[in-house]
């Protein structure tokens, strides 16, 4: 029989430590219902999604009850939309109108992929969608929204740069009366991945198969309660713990995957093996760094802990799967973190060192609460600077930022459920509109001639 | 398939009886049981496997509610749910 002590680390790792899975997202290619006509494109998109997805949410709910694991998200990720817009032209809105029926048909929490990838230049369709975005995520719930405006091969295209700005600034006015939280389903990505489970930037990729499983993993409750328990070892038994952990929460990550794929009858794709928090006490990756030995996230030493947690999480997940993909890292989402929203709050957490966390972190500047008068140039230039931190290091950074409209500092916005809540964030107002406004592209960097 | 049954909680008399029963009532076979008392607390771990037309969601839940009614915690996970985590 399995030894007494493991069966009672994973039950408590469940059950006091909030370990989870937290998405099986199914990725769908599109490519296959393009047409001329977009009403003929909206309908077999349609019924491709809800023919493919029947049973995904059925099918997470019997692997959640068969074993005892609970997972927390069902979700789709489509084909970047704008490649369908760029056949059939047309209203881009009915395509978010489409998926919004197709997810609500088979009970998705989310469905990702109204996307454009304009890191070199904007394609037939790809401007008009992300014009559209603002409206899109203002009429649907359960549609999120991705934007790829940089790579290390490509640089950073500053047209679209620029473009973002506004099109950030006119969602939070569209959901002004929710909280903004059109905002907090928008995510700019420089090196977007094609194949991440994870919202709001999960879209498939044109590279993938026609359908394929995606599974996020979860679990910064378990590795903080593991570092609980040496509160005197040294750095190096510190990442070694990390590692251990993170072994194992990937394992269950790729049961969970295998198991979804044969059911459904769908190849796996990849395991993502992120520490993603949610706004539960003791599911904080903030609360990992200040188990490290910090006063508060944010305090000098929040980057180092960061750099070391990130790659500890990498090394012990990628020998626990297969396929290793999506964002894979630490995630440090402020507004889901429990941890985070207090050192924001507090003041001990600032953007500048969020943007230096993103340096080493697996994404980026994430569900920032900003004021809601902050200029479009100022957030083109904050996606500006995250994009170039991505570029040079070749790894992917994203800008998810949400101006609180009519709020300013000090004041709060409440998303609920695993969106969170977070404090409204100072802002260096110094204006960078001059910049911004040049346009252009910022050549690819030398780092990209690898050839 | 078979799984793993885990009960944690307070001591009291027929604690044993009343789960096994549940497994028996929903053709579950016992395999192995061993429980210790951890910290004041009753710890019984059960492997369990299902017999033909078992229905092993619809066990689950009914274990788990039964907890709740004694105050006990009551877990049923797939046996390969430890086997993957804890051996390479």
């Amino acid at each position: 029989m399995i030894n007494t002590g493991d069966i009672l680390e994973t039950i408590g790792m469940i059950q006091n430590e909030h370990l989870d899975i937290r998405t099986i997202t199914m990725g769908i290619s599109l490519l296959d219902c393009c047409s001329g006509d977009i009403d003929v494109s909206c309908t077999k998109i349609y019924d491709k999604i809800t023919r493919l997805a029947s049973k995904l949410v059925k099918t997470g709910e019997d692997i959640e009850k068969e074993y005892g694991i609970p997972i927390i998200n069902k979700r789709i990720s489509v084909t970047p939309i704008a490649m369908i817009l760029a056949s059939s032209g047309g209203d881009p809105v009915k395509y978010a109108l489409t998926l919004e029926k197709a997810s609500r048909e088979v009970g998705v929490n989310f469905i990702g992929g109204y996307s454009a990838l304009v890191q070199k230049g904007f394609a037939q369709g790809d401007e008009a969608l992300i014009r559209s975005i603002p409206e899109a995520l203002s009429r649907t719930d359960h549609i999120c929204s991705s934007v790829n405006i940089g790579s290390t091969k490509t640089g950073i295209n500053m047209d679209a740069v620029k473009l973002m700005g506004n099109v950030i600034k006119n969602t939070a006015y569209a959901t002004e009366d929710r909280d903004c939280i059109g905002a907090a389903k928008l995510v700019v990505f420089c090196n977007a991945p094609d194949d991440n489970p994870f919202m709001a930037g999960a879209f498939h990729g044109a590279g993938e198969a026609d359908c394929v499983i995606n599974v996020g993993v979860s679990g910064p409750g378990v590795v903080r309660s593991a570092l609980s328990k040496i509160p005197d070892a040294n750095i190096t038994e510190v990442a070694d713990m990390v590692k251990k952990t993170a072994f194992k929460i990937t394992r269950m990550g790729q049961l969970v995957a295998n198991e979804a794929s044969k059911r459904l009858n769908v190849p796996f794709g990849i395991v993502d093996l992120s520490l993603a928090p949610t706004p539960a006490v003791g599911d904080s990756v903030a609360y990992i760094l200040e188990e490290m030995g910090l006063e508060q996230c944010g305090a000098h030493g929040t980057t180092a802990c960061l750099a070391l947690l990130n790659d500890a999480v990498k090394k012990g997940g990628v020998m626990a799967s297969s396929h290793v993909g999506g964002l894979s890292g630490a995630f440090i989402p402020v507004s889901e973190d429990a941890g985070m929203i207090n050192a924001a709050r507090s003041g001990c957490l600032t953007i500048e060192k969020l943007e230096a966390m993103t340096a080493v972190c697996s994404v980026g500047l994430d569900m920032i609460v900003v004021p809601g008068d902050v200029t479009p140039e100022i957030i083109s230039a904050i996606i500006a600077d995250e994009a170039a931190i991505g570029m040079i290091n070749s790894k992917t950074t994203a800008v998810r930022l949400i101006p609180a409209i009519g709020k300013n500092v000090g004041d709060e916005l409440n998303f609920g459920g695993l969106l969170g809540s977070g404090p409204v964030m100072r802002v260096n107002t110094a204006s960078p509109e001059k910049f911004i406004s040049r346009g252009g592209r910022i050549p690819a960097p030398i780092q990209s001639l690898k050839n | 398939m078979r799984a793993v049954v885990t009960v944690v909680g307070k001591d009291m008399v027929g604690i044993l009886s009343k789960v096994s029963g549940i497994c028996a009532q929903n053709k579950m076979n016992v395999i192995e049981v061993s429980q210790t008392i951890l910290q004041d607390m009753f710890c019984m771990i059960m492997l369990v496997e299902t017999a033909e037309g078992a229905n092993f969601a619809a066990f689950s839940d009914e274990i788990k509610a039964e907890g709740e009614k004694l105050g006990l915690v009551i877990h049923a996970m797939h046996e390969d749910v430890f086997n993957s985590m804890h051996r390479i």
